[in-house]
């Protein structure tokens, strides 16, 4: 048995398809993910997604430690509340993890890791915090609660706290908001994984059941791990483990433009190594596919391109495009037209730049 | 629980076979396959005039989750694909034992017929490889 997020006997109750999930009994669907896909992408879904990690780091070197831990530059976070994407990199430019960080106050940020590498996640940070004398705390008792779609905001704001409500509605993307700037309270932020408006809503365990049971009484329906993944894949969006990893480095990844190289003089981990891939040449790329022939692109298959292999790192059927979409890591001097071997034969594919889908609209 | 109708044989692969008034044989797979798989999203029927031998690949199913083979349950030249499921694929989840079965057979040797599971061998089946 794995471990269960505080939701996890409404999953059961509402008819989730329970599977593993990095040691996480979590739900795959509840019945139909292409439903659950379309539901989103056109009204409202919720997902449960308490099994990512919550990571709070106090003291006032925060802002200093973020500086060297993240590729991406934590001072462009001056606005409380604000987020940002960014990788974690090792000293080979390797990714560690993706995460985003929250802006709260410079003795306070707040990071959102993926479940999956929960463990050694904490590890690197806590290695890192410690001479700059930054508590790292793993934040168990929290939830948290993804609400996605065109109608998200409505269903919503009708059922957050009073004292947050005003704040939750005038927030831009990516930016959050926190109850009373307490860390023990309610947290919004007009983030996502779908390619679509809503909020990410992180809030204590004790509270989760409540709201999630509040938002099924609103008519808004559960949305499984398959459609989470279907979503993010059609909204050009990396997966850890699959997109990147830490034998490949953000340049290989479609995520250049999560590096901030100026200013020069910041020392971010990871560095020196992707200056050096920069300069030598970066040989490899992440680009869409959008299968041209019948069938089903699925991660690992083989992409032949006029520059040589290249490999699927993601690949689905795309309920909204209704065939089939993926993200390939490829060679660098590839064209647009390129073939995957699926089960044995070679069907065309084009080569696009994600997202295939934002905010409703098919975009290849 | 996955619906298993008394009057069809089925595989360990999980496919039913319909036997006709003219020892003709209709293949589908199972509510419970379907329901594993998840969402079809793409189905490649045989071609009429297609043989096979019992075991051999003779379909894919692919749903959002993954492809599958789905192999024949007896010896048999194929008389019939279901072409409609090209361009609904989902009638494999909405109706597998009806509108989404996959070929028709002409059995080659009928006696493979009774090396096959009746519903109540299946059920225990599934029964069993849930535990």
């Amino acid at each position: 048995m794995g471990r269960h997020t505080p939701l996890y006997d409404l999953h059961v109750r509402q008819g989730g398809k329970l599977v593993d999930f990095a040691g996480w009994d979590m739900p795959i669907n509840y019945g139909s993910q292409v439903d659950e896909h379309h539901q989103v992408r056109r009204d409202v879904g919720m997902f449960d997604v308490s099994h990512m990690t919550v990571v709070d780091l106090h003291g006032d070197n925060s802002r200093a430690l973020l500086r060297k831990l993240l590729a991406n530059n934590i001072d462009r976070l001056q606005a409380p509340g604000k987020a940002l994407y960014s990788c974690m990199l090792n000293e080979q430019g390797g990714v560690i993890d993706d995460l985003i960080t929250y802006y709260v106050r410079e003795d306070f940020f707040r990071m959102v890791v993926n479940a999956a590498t929960r463990d050694k996640d904490l590890d690197w940070i806590r290695q890192q915090a410690g001479p700059f004398g930054v508590e790292v705390r793993e934040r168990d008792d929290l939830a948290m609660i993804a609400v996605q779609g065109p109608n998200a905001r409505d269903q919503v704001l009708k059922l957050l706290p009073a004292t947050l409500r005003d704040a939750a509605a005038e927030l831009k993307p990516f930016f959050a908001a926190l109850n009373g700037m307490q860390e023990s309270g309610w947290f919004v932020a007009r983030t996502g994984y779908t390619g679509e408006d809503g909020f990410e809503i992180v809030l204590p365990e004790a509270d989760a059941p409540r709201l999630w049971q509040a938002l099924s009484d609103n008519g808004v329906s559960p949305i499984g791990l398959g459609a989470r993944d279907t979503l993010r894949l059609e909204a050009g969006m990396n997966l850890y483990g699959s997109d990147m990893t830490e034998e490949t480095t953000p340049l290989e990844s479609g995520l250049s433009w999560t590096l901030a190289w100026e200013p020069a003089e910041r020392d971010f981990i990871g560095r020196a190594a992707l200056e050096s891939q920069r300069e030598a040449g970066v040989t490899s790329k992440l680009v869409g596919l959008v299968l041209e022939g019948k069938g089903v692109i699925r991660n690992h298959q083989k992409v032949f391109t006029e520059a040589g292999e290249g490999e699927v790192t993601s690949g689905s059927y795309s309920p909204t495009i209704g065939g089939s979409i993926a993200l390939a890591r490829i060679p660098a001097a590839a064209g647009d037209s390129v073939e995957v071997e699926i089960r044995g034969k070679r069907i065309p594919a084009r080569v696009v730049k994600p997202p295939f889908v934002r905010h409703g609209e098919v975009r290849v | 629980m996955s619906e298993v109708p008394g009057e069809l044989k089925y595989t360990k692969s999980h496919e039913w076979v319909r036997i006709e008034a003219d020892g003709s044989v209709v293949v589908g797979i199972t509510d419970h396959a379907q329901d594993q798989l998840g969402d079809m999203v793409y189905v490649e029927a045989p071609e009429a005039g297609t043989s096979f031998a019992a075991g051999d690949a003779c379909a894919v199913v692919e749903s959002v989750k993954a492809a599958s083979d789905v192999y024949a349950p007896i010896s048999g030249e194929v008389t019939e694909g279901n072409d409609a499921l090209a361009d609904s694929p989902e009638l494999v989840n909405q109706d597998p034992f009806g509108d989404g079965w996959l070929m028709k057979l002409n059995p080659s040797d009928s006696s493979e017929l009774d090396g096959l599971m009746d519903a109540e061998a299946y059920q225990a089946y599934l029964e069993s490889e849930e535990h």
